[in-house]
C-alpha cells in the first residue's frame, strides 16, 4: 500500500510540474539564434523581459545546424539566422510564416588577433606571420562562407587553405583565437564589441557580399503571442539601438 | 561511388590511424600503470585508480576545455610545439593523440588491471621458486596469463577512440586529413544537410560497433573455455 501511495504522490508531483511549466510556456518563446548574435540577443531578450514580462528562451549555434534541426521538427518558434538564404528556404518549405521575414541586422566581418600588433590589414594575410587562421564552418555558418569569399577576393585562398582551421560556428572560431591556438581568425564584429585588446582589421565591404541576417517566425510559433511580440520588439527602436551598439548595420527597409 | 566526394574516405583512414596510434601508446603506457595498480600495497593507489577512471564520468567538454588551454601557447603544449617552430598542439594529429590517450585510458587500464589481479600471487611465487627473475616472470608468466585482459583493453581502447567526438570537436579544428575524424565528419554532414554521406558513414559505424562487440564476446568466451 505504501508503494501505491508513493506512485500516486509522484504522479501528482509530475502533473503539478507539467501544469506549472505549461503555464510558464504561455509567456515564453523559443528562439534559435545564430552564434554571432549571441551577446546582442541576450541583451535584447533582457530588455524584452523587462518591458513585457515575457521570456525569450535563447539557443545559440550555427545557422545551418538550426536549419537542419528545424526541418526535423525542433521546438523553435523564431530563427534569427546569420544569412537570408535559410529563412527564405524555410518559408518556401512551409516551415516559416511567409510575411514574417525581415533583415534584423547586417553583419560585418573582422580579421582579429589576440596579439596587439599582428593584424595590420590585408598584408597580414599575405604575410607569413601566422600558422593558423580560424574561420567558422563555411557550409554551416554564413560568416565562414564570407571568410572564404574574402580570401578568394584577395586571391589568397589557395595559398592559405592549409592554414585554415574550422570552428563549428563563429563562437568556436572566436574561441580558437581567444585561447591563442590560432593567431588569426575571421570573426564577427559583434563578437569584439566588448573586446579592446589585440589587433583587428575590419574587412572592407567590397571584398564580400553583405551579410544580411534575417529573422523568420516559424510555423510552430505562429500562434504564440510571445513569439510575435518578440519579433516586433526586435524591429523596435530599443532593440535597434542594441543591435547597432554591437557593430551591426540596421537595414532601413524593414 | 557515383556522386560522392572522395573526401568521404579520408576521415575513415584518419580515424583508423588515430585509433591505432592511441591503442599502441595506451598499451605501452597503460600496462605499467595497470601492473602497479594490481600489485601495489600503497594506501593511495585507489586515488590513482580513481584519477585514471575519471574520463568515464567526465563530459568530454571538460577534457576538451582543459586540453584546448593546455595544448595552446599558454600551456605546456605550446612549449612542446615550439620545439619545431609551432605555437600550439591543437589542430594537429599529435594533439588528437594526446586527447584520445587521456580519454581512453580507463578502457585499457581497467581490463589489464583486472587480468593481473585475477591471476593472483601464486603464478609469480611459483616462477620465483623456479629462480625466474621478476622481470622474466613478468614477461613469461604474467603477460601470457593476462592475455585476455590485454585483448579486451586493446579492442575497447581502439573502439572508444573511434567513437570519440566531443574532445576532437573542441581541439581539432576539423582539418581534412589531419583532424577531421569520422565522428566530426558525420556531424558536419548532418549539420549541412548532406544526409547521404552522413548515412553511409553512420551506418558503417553501427556495423563496425556491432562487429567489434560481437567479436570480442566470442573471443573472450573462447579464451575462457581454453583456460578451463
Amino acid at each position: 500500500m505504501k508503494r501505491i501511495g508513493l506512485i500516486v504522490a509522484s504522479f501528482g508531483l509530475a502533473a503539478g510540474y507539467l501544469w506549472s511549466s505549461g503555464a510558464a510556456l504561455a509567456a515564453s518563446t523559443n528562439v534559435a539564434v545564430a552564434a554571432n548574435f549571441t551577446e546582442a540577443a541576450k541583451e535584447i531578450a533582457a530588455a524584452f523581459k523587462a518591458k513585457t514580462g515575457d521570456e525569450a528562451v535563447l539557443s545559440f549555434g550555427a545557422s545551418g545546424q538550426f536549419y537542419t534541426q528545424i526541418k526535423q521538427d525542433a521546438p523553435f518558434e523564431i530563427l534569427l539566422s546569420a544569412d537570408d538564404a535559410r529563412p527564405k528556404k524555410l518559408v518556401e518549405e512551409g516551415l516559416g510564416v511567409a510575411d514574417s521575414r525581415f533583415t534584423y541586422a547586417v553583419g560585418k566581418l573582422v580579421l582579429w588577433s589576440k596579439s596587439a600588433d599582428l593584424v595590420k590589414g590585408e598584408e597580414t594575410l599575405a604575410g607569413s606571420s601566422f600558422a593558423k587562421l580560424a574561420i567558422a564552418n563555411p557550409t554551416a555558418a554564413p560568416y565562414g562562407a564570407t571568410a572564404i569569399e574574402t580570401l578568394k577576393a584577395l586571391k589568397l585562398y589557395d595559398a592559405l587553405q592549409s592554414k585554415v582551421v574550422e570552428g563549428e560556428n563563429i563562437s568556436q572560431a572566436f574561441q580558437f583565437v581567444n585561447t591563442g591556438n590560432a593567431e588569426l581568425g575571421f570573426v564577427a564584429l559583434s563578437q569584439l564589441a566588448k573586446v579592446t585588446s589585440g589587433s583587428r582589421w575590419l574587412v572592407p565591404q567590397n571584398l564580400y557580399s553583405p551579410i544580411l541576417q534575417d529573422a523568420v517566425l516559424l510555423k510552430k510559433g505562429a500562434a504564440n503571442e510571445a513569439a510575435t511580440a518578440f519579433l516586433a520588439f526586435i524591429k523596435g527602436p530599443e532593440a535597434r539601438a542594441i543591435i547597432e551598439k554591437y557593430g551591426y548595420a540596421v537595414d532601413g527597409k524593414s | 561511388m557515383g556522386g560522392l566526394s572522395g573526401d568521404i574516405w579520408r576521415p575513415i583512414s584518419l580515424t583508423i590511424e588515430l585509433a591505432a596510434f592511441t591503442t599502441v601508446l595506451l598499451l605501452i603506457l597503460g600496462t605499467p600503470i595497470a601492473w602497479w595498480l594490481a600489485r601495489s600495497k600503497a594506501w593511495w593507489k585507489e586515488g590513482v585508480a580513481t584519477f585514471v577512471a575519471l574520463p568515464l564520468v567526465l563530459p568530454p567538454t571538460v577534457l576538451g576545455f582543459y586540453l584546448l588551454v593546455a595544448l595552446g601557447p599558454m600551456g605546456p603544449g605550446g612549449l612542446v610545439a615550439s620545439l619545431w617552430g609551432g605555437r600550439t598542439l591543437a589542430f594537429t594529429f599529435p594533439g588528437l593523440v594526446i586527447g584520445s590517450v587521456l580519454y581512453s585510458t580507463p578502457f585499457v587500464v581497467q581490463p589489464i588491471r583486472n587480468a593481473f589481479e585475477a591471476m593472483g600471487d601464486r603464478p609469480l611465487e611459483v616462477a620465483a621458486t623456479l629462480r625466474a627473475s621478476p622481470t622474466r616472470a613478468f614477461w613469461t608468466v604474467a603477460l601470457p596469463l593476462a592475455k585476455p585482459g590485454f585483448l579486451t583493453g586493446a579492442v575497447l581502447g581502439f573502439a572508444h577512440t573511434v567513437g570519440e567526438f566531443g574532445v576532437v570537436l573542441m581541439i581539432g579544428g576539423s582539418i581534412p586529413g589531419k583532424t577531421k575524424v569520422l565522428s566530426v565528419a558525420i556531424f558536419d554532414y548532418v549539420e549541412t544537410s548532406q544526409w547521404r554521406e552522413a548515412n553511409i558513414l553512420a551506418a558503417g559505424m553501427v556495423l563496425f560497433a556491432f562487429a567489434v562487440i560481437l567479436a570480442m564476446t566470442l573471443v573472450e568466451r573462447r579464451l575462457a573455455r581454453e583456460a578451463s
